[in-house]
């Protein structure tokens, strides 16, 4: 019976001290993750190599028009997909009701799982094959359709935190729902449908695969939206890849770059939902 | 009078105010909600006709042949296949015990002041880009798993013929543990969801009848078992579309062998890889199907692990754990 019980306590100690460790270890990679990203891009960062447009090996270059091609992206995903994403939310918190809402909230849950790629063949499909050319407008909406289903269920979810007395208030002072829905209800969860909207583009800014046959990737600067357009990662994909160590330093250097964003609006989101978690 | 009543009925219809602001918003947000869902109505309609000729010029053997030789215009998409299931069972695998060991420490352990940082910096894993992976593992994990991890591995298990064959630090191996690193905080942030909503009088009842940690914790887990296996699923739905880090780290070569060392291909790296040297419409056509095969997999996948996951955080919500 001692024995038995000794042998209880052991099992427990070790399997919990096990789960300390795995957790360790899961922070351990991300901070030799971010630590070789760190060590390996500092060293080809340099103000001209942010501003640089790409160049032949052995002539440095930059990533100016990558970083210019990723803003016109995220510009252009975030127009199309902010609004809808935010509408849809609207209507799976304020409007929708019943199975039609249901099946809503699950498309919208499932196109959350719909691997980018498939996106970017889609995008390709319906806009590229006609428009018979890569264009940073098909790079655009790929990213958008990516966005819309995290912005539609943040913002949805920041709406059901709303107290109902507010918007049994405003509806007890005669106001018709669009105005207590867009006057009362969206401003009061205004800053966190902001949050979620961040972190819908700092996953966007990530994304690869939906842009390599729709946005394509270019080595000038260029805004035009029916052109193919440069991007962070696509320009970190191609020179990983490429059989250089210079492109390949370029490379880490631009993932310094992304990484630096990504994290810093994963950071500021943290800071400014702490109140709330 | 019989024209506004006619005017006042599709009001009605759609607002139960009739209010005719009320009317056209809520047309609006609809229209919104129904965008998305023909979004999805109309990717299965685009992939579907861009591979008919595919699907018309090899049928059901496209799913069983293992030639993949676009210049012969020879297309079977097994080695595709193959290469996803197996990276996906390897990361699973792995990451499947991590994900378990991370929630059920910052789940029921850790106290909230360590709790809350770790379970960011977690989190912060799944914020990583796919690209980003591919470049610390083609330049720190290959050349570390080629010098300190598949040499005893072929040295002790070498007997089995997963591990035979010529160690580069590139294939199916590096493919499945970069997947199970990407997977590992997706799946232990649903878990950990899953085990904030089993009810707080089970962990009370055990240790009530003198459990230990452990064995209270084990009772836990049994009751969030349909949750666990949601988030595993999603986990794998995950790892079966993953794309520019496999691509970049498993060595993209189209053909199946038993050996977990050799080069091996995804249906996603795949396409990620060959759809801009696509030229010819067969060729193509053959990509647009793979597309068509990951999409309807995924959307399976998803739709049953959300399900599971849905049935647990609901029935308990509200009275679990206060997280």
């Amino acid at each position: 019976m001692r024995h038995a019980d000794r042998v209880r306590r052991a099992t427990s100690a070790f399997m919990t001290s096990l789960t300390a460790i795995c957790t360790l270890l899961a922070v351990g990679i991300l901070l030799v993750i971010l630590a070789y990203i760190a060590l390996r891009g500092i060293g080809s960062l340099s103000f001209s190599f942010l501003i640089d447009s790409p160049r032949p090996v052995g002539e440095g270059g930059g990533i100016g028009n990558a970083i210019l091609g990723s803003v016109v992206l995220l510009g252009l995903s975030s127009a199309f997909g902010l609004p809808l994403g935010i509408s849809v939310g609207i209507y799976l918190s304020e409007v929708g009701k019943g199975r039609l809402a249901g099946v809503v909230r699950f498309i919208v849950d499932t196109l959350t799982g719909i691997p980018s790629i498939v996106t970017g063949v889609f995008a390709y499909a319906v806009l590229v094959l006609p428009m018979k050319h890569f264009s940073a407008f098909a790079g655009g909406i790929a990213l958008a359709l990516i966005m819309i289903p995290i912005v539609a269920r943040t913002t949805e979810e920041m709406l059901k935190l709303v107290p109902h007395s507010l918007r049994e208030g405003a509806l007890a002072l005669g106001a018709p729902q669009w105005r207590v829905t867009l006057g009362v209800i969206l401003p009061a969860a205004a800053s966190g449908i902001a949050t979620g909207a961040m972190l819908a583009i700092a996953r966007v800014s990530g994304e690869t695969a939906p842009l390599l046959f729709t946005a394509f990737g270019s080595r000038f600067f260029s805004t035009y939206l029916d052109r193919p357009i440069a991007s962070l990662t696509v320009q970190i994909y191609n020179y990983a890849l490429s059989p250089y160590d210079e492109w390949h330093a370029q490379a880490w250097a631009a993932t310094l770059v992304l990484m630096t964003l990504i994290l810093g609006i994963n950071i500021i989101v943290r800071f400014l939902t702490r109140k709330r978690f | 009078m019989a024209h506004t009543e006619k005017h006042s009925d599709w009001r009605r219809v759609l607002s139960p105010t009739g209010n005719t602001g009320d009317a056209v918003f809520r047309l609006l947000m609809l229209g919104a909600g129904l965008f998305v869902v023909s979004i999805v109505i109309a990717m299965v309609i685009a992939l579907a006709s861009d591979s008919m000729l595919s699907i018309r010029q090899f049928g059901f053997p496209f799913l069983t042949s293992r030639q993949w030789n676009p210049i012969k215009g020879e297309f079977g998409a097994l080695p595709f296949i193959y290469g996803t299931i197996v990276s996906s069972l390897i990361a699973l695998l792995i990451s499947v015990p991590f994900s378990l060991g991370i929630a059920v420490f910052l789940v029921e352990q850790a106290p909230h002041y360590i709790s809350r940082p770790v379970g960011f910096l977690v989190d912060l894993l799944a914020a990583i880009p796919s690209v980003v992976y591919g470049v610390w593992g083609i330049f720190v994990l290959a050349p570390f798993l080629r010098v300190y991890v598949e040499p005893p591995l072929a040295k002790w298990f070498g007997w089995l013929p997963l591990f035979q064959g010529p160690i580069t630090g590139i294939g199916l191996l590096t493919g499945g543990i970069i997947l199970a690193i990407m997977v590992t905080p997706i799946i232990s942030a649903v878990v950990r969801d899953v085990l904030t909503a089993v009810p707080e009088s089970q962990r009370e009842a055990a240790l009530a009848l003198g459990a230990t940690k452990w064995e209270m914790i084990r009772v836990v887990l049994v009751n969030g078992a349909p949750g666990i296996a949601g988030a595993v699923i999603l986990g794998l739905g995950r790892a079966l579309g993953e794309t520019m880090a496999v691509t970049m780290v498993i060595g993209n070569r189209p053909e199946i062998s038993a050996s977990l060392f050799e080069p091996s291909y995804t249906i996603a790296s795949a396409i990620a890889n060959e759809f801009t040297e696509a030229t010819q419409d067969l060729y193509l056509s053959a990509l647009v199907e793979l597309g068509l095969i990951l999409f309807l997999v995924t959307f399976i996948v998803n739709g049953i692990a959300r399900t599971l996951v849905w049935n647990v955080t609901r029935k308990t919500g509200g009275v679990g754990r206060a997280a």
